[in-house]
């Protein structure tokens, strides 16, 4: 089994009002299957035991399916490997000896609590705004009353599968969340389910979007480039066709459906 | 003897007189209940979304920063309803009957047939909200098979179907957040329960960004805090996931029904490191089309690819013709065991069994096999650096669920009133094992169909007023609580929270892991005790309470963990017979199948909590089996 020792320079910063700055770090025989979250694990071990203070990073399934990790490792949105979340990188992607950047998500709307763990409350409260479809426990007919074709279904899956870490936030140079918003509004615009409440969704997530202090889209790609889930970039093409339909026609969205 | 409160009338008929039975409170006055629901996963936040959706005022928590990040996020393969859309005879009446078998006759036989009967709203109710189930052409809903049934009645959307699924109830919860009626605490860890005159009426939560200690009232309580697995160290379940709120509601009062039942999953990527810090399922849906095998020789070094047919062992297949590889998940876990046992495991430390797909891929070729399991496929190569197209997975069982919890009536309420558990929380649907797919099923059953039902019973009886939190019992509880976080800082001892957290999970893991013994159940629980007093004068916890603090969190989890750890191995030592994935050595059939004492231990344990370090008194539920007949499980 082969192991690697590491240089980390690690973001700190003790609270929302910190100003915060990079301190270094030794890690030592690391294995290179260990996970990047695992290095870390090993890492606060050993500050413990020096009695320094851990680092604090966001973490839990370990699968790449909870959203909540997520740092900048050096310079890129869950590192090196696309379509990986943080949790998912293992060690075999680094080199012997190198030295790692760890930051984490920088954007207005996400202010940092501590160390690498960020407030992405702002993306629930955008998703309070519209991301569903308003159907009580009990009022649902039979599911297969519903046709979905499989192509469409699968589409609006691609959308469905956003696991809302923030990534698209982060690598973007505007700090946008149309990927995001997006890959929501995408997924119910798709789904004849959520035909009655398509434009009054549209218009109420992207007000809140804005709200929220998110930057505009202008193109550039990396959201799509940086989501562990791969999501496409169409998908914003999708919000925004969406948004213009809405634009033109939401005052008439209870009498023409 | 405990009153499970099962309705009267023929199984069919029970929940259905059950619901015109209950009292009823009227819509106008539903507003005036305050209901506080703890956990956001399938069960919470279907609780808490369908009781808003009624009219009650919901106060919901999670200890996450999201609703969208609890655990339910990560089941992989599906969800189980009677649909019968695939013509295969199937029915609620096979649904309950396959739950009962799978079970191994340890579940209430009224529970279960309501969860079958109410396991085909839950797909409407998905697929109403926009759920991506998965579909064929024509535009009707998929089916795949899962383990301990010979139907397709599980419905997916590819290998993140947890996911869908929480999503579709977490928007329920938004929706409910956007109109007012769910105020939602996220990052809220909750620490205790509030009793005023022997009733729930309150929780206690640390806030984990600013460590405020708070408490917060209800008329009623409902804790959907999941599985306790983790006392392992090493289980699939997340990092955080707890039993923090369930072990501290025992405490109080609450009883915990069969601790000992866990459900140890056959097949998830094995150890790699003493720096492991969890272990990862591969979906038991994978069995469809993988085959599970070992070499025929022991110690055989050559690699997969290179060993001939007749020199491997598909033992699955070999012992259970007619299940084959799919088994339930007690079954293959033992069996994977045996043979690792026998030294013809395979991988670095012969602690693993192929699951082998090369066969599937010649039949159906690589881009169907890629359709079907491509995440999970690229999940496993990014944790092994192996790619699965080419070369078998390994695999190993791990501990995935809990089957135990606290115990629950036909309400779902605990032995305290008012407060309710659901989902994987609760003792009540799966027995001594559960089948695969079905998790999601009792989660969603619970919280959209029968708490919000069950709960108008108790609040019609409450009145109306409101709880008053100058009550000396709500700054008595939050006193408490941080006189005990200071005790846990204070203590400044040597050894990390998970460094103690490790050394219980190797004593579960040896003795009350998938193969347990009286000698070995006592050693351990000796051992818990020990490292019992071991924390509480060692442990080290850096920083303060009043920060973000990861350390002081782990802390009071692990405490509960080893006291937890301890009722599970009691629990294992007073039950004289195998059953389900509880295996005691000495209670085999000749062929190595789990031997079940029905005469002495048809009943459902239930364990009362009488003060720190004193025994816990155990109470009984008869179990009767009226509609299924028990008999040895034979899957062959």
């Amino acid at each position: 089994m082969e192991s690697l020792n590491l240089t980390l320079k690690i973001w700190r910063q003790k609270n929302t009002n910190d100003k915060g700055n990079f301190v270094t770090y030794k890690v030592n025989n690391i294995s290179t299957h260990a996970s990047f979250l695992e290095m870390l694990d090993i890492l606060n071990e050993d500050l413990i035991h020096k009695g320094q203070d851990p680092v604090a990073f966001a973490h839990d399934c370990r699968e790449g399916i909870c959203g909540s990790c997520g740092c900048m490792i050096n310079g890129r949105a869950h590192g090196p490997e696309s379509g990986t979340a943080t949790c998912q990188l293992h060690m075999r992607k680094f080199k012997e000896g190198e030295t790692i950047t760890i930051e984490p998500w920088r954007a207005k709307a996400f202010p940092v609590l501590k160390d690498l763990v960020v407030d992405r409350g702002a993306f629930d409260r955008i998703l309070q705004k519209g991301g569903y479809i308003s159907v009580n426990t009990g009022a649902a007919q039979d599911a297969n009353q519903i046709l979905v074709g499989k192509i469409v279904a699968d589409e609006a899956f691609t959308g469905a599968e956003c696991i809302g870490c923030g990534a698209c936030v982060a690598a973007c140079p505007n700090a946008s969340a149309m990927l995001f918003v997006g890959a929501k509004v995408s997924q119910l615009a798709l789904l004849p389910q959520g035909a009655p409440e398509r434009a009054s969704r549209v218009e109420n997530m992207v007000m809140q979007m804005d709200d929220e202090g998110f930057g505009n889209c202008t193109n550039i790609g990396a959201c799509s480039a940086e989501c562990p889930k791969e999501i496409g970039q169409h998908h914003i093409a999708r919000l925004n066709r969406e948004y213009h339909i809405a634009k033109l026609t939401s005052a008439e969205e209870g009498a023409v459906g | 003897m405990l009153d499970s409160k099962i309705p009267k009338g023929d199984i069919k008929d029970k929940w259905a007189n059950h619901c015109f039975d209950v009292k009823l409170v009227n819509p106008a006055n539903k507003r005036k209940f305050d209901i506080i629901v703890v956990g956001t996963g399938l069960a919470g936040a279907a609780a808490a979304a369908s009781l808003a959706e009624l009219g009650y005022n919901v106060k919901a928590f999670c200890f996450h920063d999201s609703a969208r990040r609890a655990h339910s996020v990560a089941a992989q393969g599906g969800v189980n309803a009677a649909k019968n859309y695939k013509n295969e005879a199937d029915s609620v009446r096979r649904l309950f009957y396959d739950t009962i078998k799978g079970g191994d006759f340890r579940a209430r036989e009224a529970n279960v047939h309501r969860l079958a009967e109410v396991s085909v709203n839950i797909i409407d109710q998905a697929v109403a909200q926009g759920v991506p189930f998965a579909r064929e052409y024509g535009g009707l809903l998929d089916n795949r098979s899962f383990g301990g049934a010979q139907v397709s009645r599980t419905f997916y959307a590819r290998g993140q179907t947890g996911q869908q699924l929480l999503y579709g109830a977490v928007s329920a919860l938004n929706r409910q957040v956007g109109l007012g009626k769910v105020k939602l605490y996220t990052r809220h860890d909750m620490l205790d329960v509030v009793m005023i005159d022997g009733q729930a009426r309150g929780i206690v939560t640390r806030d984990m960004v600013s460590g405020e200690i708070t408490s917060h009232s209800g008329h009623a309580v409902v804790l959907a805090t999941g599985g306790y697995g983790n006392v392992f160290y090493l289980s699939t379940n997340a990092k955080a996931s707890n039993a923090t709120a369930i072990w501290r509601a025992h405490k109080k009062g609450a009883f915990f029904g069969n601790p000992c039942f866990t459900q140890i999953h056959p097949t998830c990527i094995p150890a790699s490191g003493d720096y492991q810090s969890k272990l990862t399922l591969m979906s038991e849906s994978l069995r469809n089309d993988g085959r599970v095998w070992v070499p025929l020789k022991a110690d055989d070094k050559r690699s997969p690819e290179t060993i001939p047919e007749n020199e491997r062992d598909y033992f699955l297949e070999r012992k259970y013709p007619a299940f084959g590889n799919l088994v339930p998940r007690d079954i293959a876990a033992r069996n994977i065991k045996e043979v690792c046992d026998e030294g013809r495991g395979v991988g670095p430390n012969k602690q693993a069994s192929y699951l082998d797909f090369a066969e599937s891929i010649k039949r159906l070729g690589e881009d169907t096999v890629r359709a079907r399991y491509g995440n999970l496929f690229e999940m496993y190569e990014k944790i092994t650096g192996e790619n699965p197209y080419k070369t078998p997975m390994r695999i190993y069982p791990a501990v995935h669920y809990t089957m135990g919890g606290l115990w629950v009536d036909y309400n779902l309420m605990t032995t305290i009133p008012g407060l309710y558990a659901t989902g994987e929380a609760n003792f009540s649907d799966h027995g001594a094992n559960r089948l695969g797919a079905s998790a999601l099923m009792q989660g969603l059953a619970d919280g959209y169909f029968v708490v919000p039902v069950t709960i108008g019973n108790y609040l019609a009886t409450l009145g109306f007023n409101k709880i008053d939190e100058n009550h000396p019992a709500f700054k008595e509880a939050v006193d408490k609580v941080k006189e005990n976080t200071k005790l846990l800082i204070g203590i400044n001892g040597k050894q990390t929270p998970d460094e103690i957290h490790r050394k219980l999970g190797k004593i579960m893991w040896d003795n009350v892991g998938m193969a347990r013994n009286k000698e070995g159940l006592e050693k351990a629980i000796a051992e818990i005790k020990k490292l019992k007093e071991e924390f509480w004068s060692d442990v080290k916890v850096m920083g303060t309470n009043e920060e973000v603090n990861e350390q002081l969190e782990k802390a009071n989890r692990v405490a509960d963990f080893i006291e937890l750890g301890q009722l599970m191995a009691e629990d294992a030592l007073a039950r004289n017979e195998s059953c389900g994935g509880h295996f005691r050595t000495e209670y085999q059939t000749e062929e190595g199948e789990a031997q079940r004492d029905d005469e002495n231990f048809m009943y459902v344990s239930a364990w009362e909590y009488k003060g720190d370090g004193a025994p816990e008194t155990l109470h009984k539920e008869a179990l009767e089996f009226e509609y299924v007949k028990p008999s040895q499980r034979s899957y062959k």
